[in-house]
């Protein structure tokens, strides 16, 4: 689209100012993490020693005392976390989307109207039953039970992400493939899947972001330390207002924000388009 | 390939369709366990005392005790209060305020500005929220290192700690810089979808930028403009994290607590120790049917008919 512009530097000035409060958070992130000591967003001098959690040995979590889990045990069950939650999610939206836009059965339009409808349903106020439910199968205080969880909420809204790209591709594609003689799983599995490989990316690199900065799931749901994700562990060094150090605080916060960072600006452009189904704030 | 489950006229024994099975089973089973299951066991749960203290054998029914404590306790109303102020603030100024101001400034610079503009405002929704509410705990700490104090220094504002003192604003703050990305998008994608003719044409006819803003751009994107109203009242209504992470809900008793996160604090982790999960329950009731209202209103909106044309090929 050709800008037309509006005229004068107020839309410039008014837009600096609301853009302001934001480069200073930031800002002052970036800056707390190397400085020995802040006023405000003057650093006292600079040093490294922030980040020295990077120089523990790391271990992992069947190695670890419950007293002293490290950055790499966190950086480690975070990683599970997130790619637990990525991996089964796109199969689960791939199988189901696949199933809700191509295959005719009974109660079709009943599970895309329960998909759109849960969709939108705040998941977070059933808080009270899914712990229940989770002490109930035994996988309350487990990474692998709040992965689950994760990846049902996340559902609706990847089967609907999916389902949509399926749609897109053309009939033609399918019905040659079938008139080969190949199965339906077959043709989901070898012709399918790669013509949606666009949407498969997009849908990955959303579920590993909010997997990733995830915070109220694992809090709740996995008390113990040796499970614990950084997240939770980086509430727990603020947790205690008097003895906080911020210095440590906002390294580990830079350091847990680098691969979101990195995915940001390399896979930007499958995000804002996936950002608007999102539910978040 | 015709095998489509109940036709009468295949006299064979209906088989389990494995293709069928496949496809759908884990999505099913997955939603029932954690979506269905708990909806049912949340509307239970309400109906008992159920606490850490009962365990989840030990507990009785006691009717509608919970939900008669509810209209009597002296802190619904408060918390009532809070949940509107909190939802309606951030929702007017910043979901769809801001989010109005960024998406039609944005789109009327040069198109790198622009995107920047975007990309930064993107950048609290993709922050962890653990570090994004550790900025803003920083950022408005008292005087020799609150970001914020020092630069209101110079007009007067004297040494405290501005999350506490004002609560309230913070919190509108804290949350509407996360939810005002979702509407910027929204519009901006809408507001580029509008052709320029149309705004060229005032502009020929020598109308001022207010009134291209009100009279062209405005009406062209009311749509857009309802969508992200209802969708994000609802998300506000049930969101607490942000809540949780800053104030909890404090200083003092229930300044800043809404009704989400009054049933987070009964049913899983108050100051007493012993949390009650039916008294909890009771008040997420309200939430999931709020939530089961507004879902089936989007349903109507998205033109459910339109969205599901039939599959060309049996299964």
């Amino acid at each position: 689209m050709e800008n037309y512009g509006f005229k004068g530097p107020i839309p410039i000035i008014l837009l600096i100012i609301i853009c302001l409060p934001i480069i200073l958070l930031y800002g002052w992130l970036i800056i707390s993490s190397f400085a020995t000591r802040m006023e405000g967003l003057k650093p006292y001098g600079w040093t490294l020693n922030n980040w020295r959690f990077l120089l523990e040995k790391p271990t992992f979590f069947w190695q670890t005392e419950e007293e002293t889990p490290n950055i790499w045990v966190y950086t480690f069950n975070t990683l599970i976390y997130s790619f637990g939650i990525t991996i089964f999610t796109i199969f689960i939206c791939t199988t189901a989307g696949y199933a809700i836009s191509r295959l005719n059965f009974r109660g079709r339009r009943s599970l895309l109207a329960l998909t759109i409808i849960l969709h939108s349903f705040p998941s977070i106020t059933l808080l009270v039953g899914i712990f229940v439910v989770l002490l109930f199968l035994g996988l309350y205080n487990r990474l692998f039970g709040v992965i689950l969880v994760r990846v049902s909420l996340q559902l609706p809204f990847g089967i609907w992400i999916m389902k949509g790209f399926f749609d897109s591709i053309s009939w033609d594609v399918e019905m040659a493939s079938l008139v080969d003689g190949c199965s339906r799983l077959k043709t989901w599995y070898k012709i399918m899947l790669p013509l949606v490989r666009p949407g498969i990316l997009a849908l990955s690199v959303f579920t590993f972001l909010s997997g990733w900065g995830d915070f109220l799931f694992p809090y709740i749901f996995i008390p113990s330390k040796t499970s614990q994700t950084l997240s939770v562990y980086l509430r727990s060094l603020t947790a205690d207002v008097r003895f906080v150090d911020y210095g440590l605080v906002t390294a580990v916060g830079l350091y847990y924000m680098i691969p979101i960072i990195l995915l940001y600006i390399f896979a930007q452009k499958y995000l804002l388009n996936i950002y608007t189904g999102g539910t978040k704030g | 390939m015709m095998l489509k489950i109940g036709d009468g006229v295949n006299p064979r024994p209906k088989k389990i369709n494995w293709n069928l099975f496949f496809f759908l089973f884990p999505a099913i089973a997955l939603i029932i366990v954690f979506f269905f299951i708990p909806v049912f066991l949340t509307f239970l749960m309400s109906f008992t005392n159920m606490s850490t203290s009962t365990g989840l054998t030990g507990f009785k029914v006691i009717g509608f005790k919970n939900y008669l404590q509810i209209l009597k306790s002296q802190w619904t109303l408060k918390i009532l209060k809070n949940t509107l102020l909190y939802v309606f603030t951030t929702l007017s100024l910043f979901n769809v305020g801001t989010a109005l101001f960024l998406a039609i400034f944005s789109t009327h610079i040069s198109e790198n500005a622009g995107k920047f503009v975007r990309t930064l405002w993107l950048l609290p929704r993709i922050t962890p929220s653990v570090v994004y509410a550790t900025l803003w705990t920083w950022f408005t700490a008292e005087a020799p290192y609150g970001v914020l104090t020092q630069f209101l220094s110079p007009f007067g504002v004297t040494s405290k700690n501005l999350l506490y003192t004002y609560p309230w604003i913070f919190i509108i703050l804290i949350n509407g810089f996360v939810g005002a990305s979702f509407g910027m998008l929204i519009f901006t994608s809408a507001i580029k979808n509008i052709p320029p003719d149309y705004i060229m044409a005032a502009q020929v006819d020598g109308a001022s930028t207010l009134q291209i803003i009100r009279k062209v751009i405005l009406p062209m994107i009311r749509w857009p403009i309802l969508f992200v109203t209802t969708y994000q009242t609802l998300s506000l209504l049930t969101s607490f994290e942000y809540i949780l992470l800053t104030t909890d809900g404090g200083p003092g008793f229930y300044t800043t607590e809404v009704w989400a996160l009054y049933a987070y604090h009964n049913a899983l982790s108050n100051y007493y120790g012993n949390t009650l999960f039916g008294f909890g329950a009771a008040l997420s009731v309200f939430l999931v049917i709020l939530g089961i209202i507004f879902s089936i209103i989007y349903l109507k909106v998205f033109n459910f008919k339109a969205l599901i044309s039939e599959p060309k090929i049996e299964v």
